[in-house]
């Protein structure tokens, strides 16, 4: 009983530990918003730690790191899928830009 | 080999094919799998939404900010990050079979939901009564107007069905009709929706300040 009760004591520390990460790299990106740089810069930041954030929230809330196999199945999936829509930005970037091959 | 070495042999063959078939993939209950395609199809709906809100917002030169303070999109932010957590809370008091904490946990949860939605409507508006509308942007493009309406409401939508979900699913659990798996799928869900919204504050909020 006493094992079980300090397993969900450590758990909730996890937690909340998580909980915390996930608050502080919020807050940092509202920071970056701020910061006088490019907009291209702030998007590379910005993604970055939204990444990361949803890395946390993944392995940790998810619990997606407790299950390897699971792990790789979603982010491959995920992944491919995601990474597989990228194909338009040159064609977002002609319509800004006109460059001569695109006409 | 008599009959009877067949027969057990027989019954030995069949049970290990039982069993094999009915080992869950990657040890995970059914249910649980079926809510994990669930979130792996969301998210590419999700990314499609926000790789298309991206593509426009790139190729538009005059795209608009009309966004003056984050305090909104801040509070917003830090209700839903405490809602996982609560509902974490809620899972683990499941697992520990303690009903009245469950339920309480994601009740907290439910109105934390409820009090992200009240916000984000308020939010909307305050840009509707600005003129902003699905088809009309008072600062420039009305590919504004669609494209943050689209991915907001489709979060909202999410959110919304997420907190009818773990309404449903808390009064169920606590009328011995669901378990402590059902929570844990229930957060799941309430997860991914933290995680999209996660995505759509520094792309559809943050990149539109106006400095």
């Amino acid at each position: 009983m006493a094992a079980t009760e300090a397993h969900k004591s450590n758990g909730i520390g996890k937690d909340v530990a998580i909980y915390v990460c996930l608050l502080v790299l919020a807050g940092i990106q509202f920071v970056i918003a701020y910061q006088s740089i490019t907009a291209s810069q702030m998007f590379v930041r910005m993604l970055s730690v939204a990444i990361i954030e949803g890395g946390l929230a993944l392995l940790f809330f998810m619990h997606l790191s407790e299950n390897r196999g699971l792990m790789w199945f979603v982010l491959i999936f995920t992944v491919a899928v995601i990474l597989g829509m990228q194909y338009g930005w040159t064609d977002s970037f002609r319509l800004v830009d006109g460059v001569p091959w695109a006409k | 080999m008599s009959q009877a070495d067949l027969s057990i042999h027989g019954q030995v063959s069949r049970s290990e094919a039982t069993e094999v078939m009915t080992a869950p993939t990657f040890s995970v209950p059914a249910k649980k799998m079926a809510m994990w395609l669930f979130i792996i199809a969301d998210s590419a709906t999700f990314a499609g939404c926000l790789v298309a809100y991206g593509f426009i917002r790139n190729a538009t030169p005059d795209w608009p900010r009309p966004f003056h303070s984050i305090t909104n999109v801040a509070l917003m932010t830090f209700i839903l990050l405490t809602s996982s957590l609560t509902m974490l809370l809620g899972v683990r008091s499941a697992e520990q079979d303690d009903k009245p904490g469950a339920f309480r946990w994601i009740m907290i949860t439910a109105v934390l939901g409820i009090a992200f939605a009240v916000l984000h409507i308020r939010e909307w508006m305050g840009m509707i009564g600005e003129g902003a509308t699905l088809f009309h942007n008072p600062w420039g493009t009305p590919a504004f107007g669609a494209a943050f309406f689209s991915v907001t409401g489709l979060h909202l939508l999410h959110v919304t069905g997420g907190v009818i979900a773990l309404i449903a699913v808390a009064i169920r659990y606590q009328g011995g009709r669901y378990n402590a798996d059902d929570i844990e799928i229930t957060g799941l869900y309430w997860h991914f929706v933290d995680l999209v919204w996660m995505f759509v504050v520094p792309l559809v909020y943050l990149l539109n300040l106006a400095h």
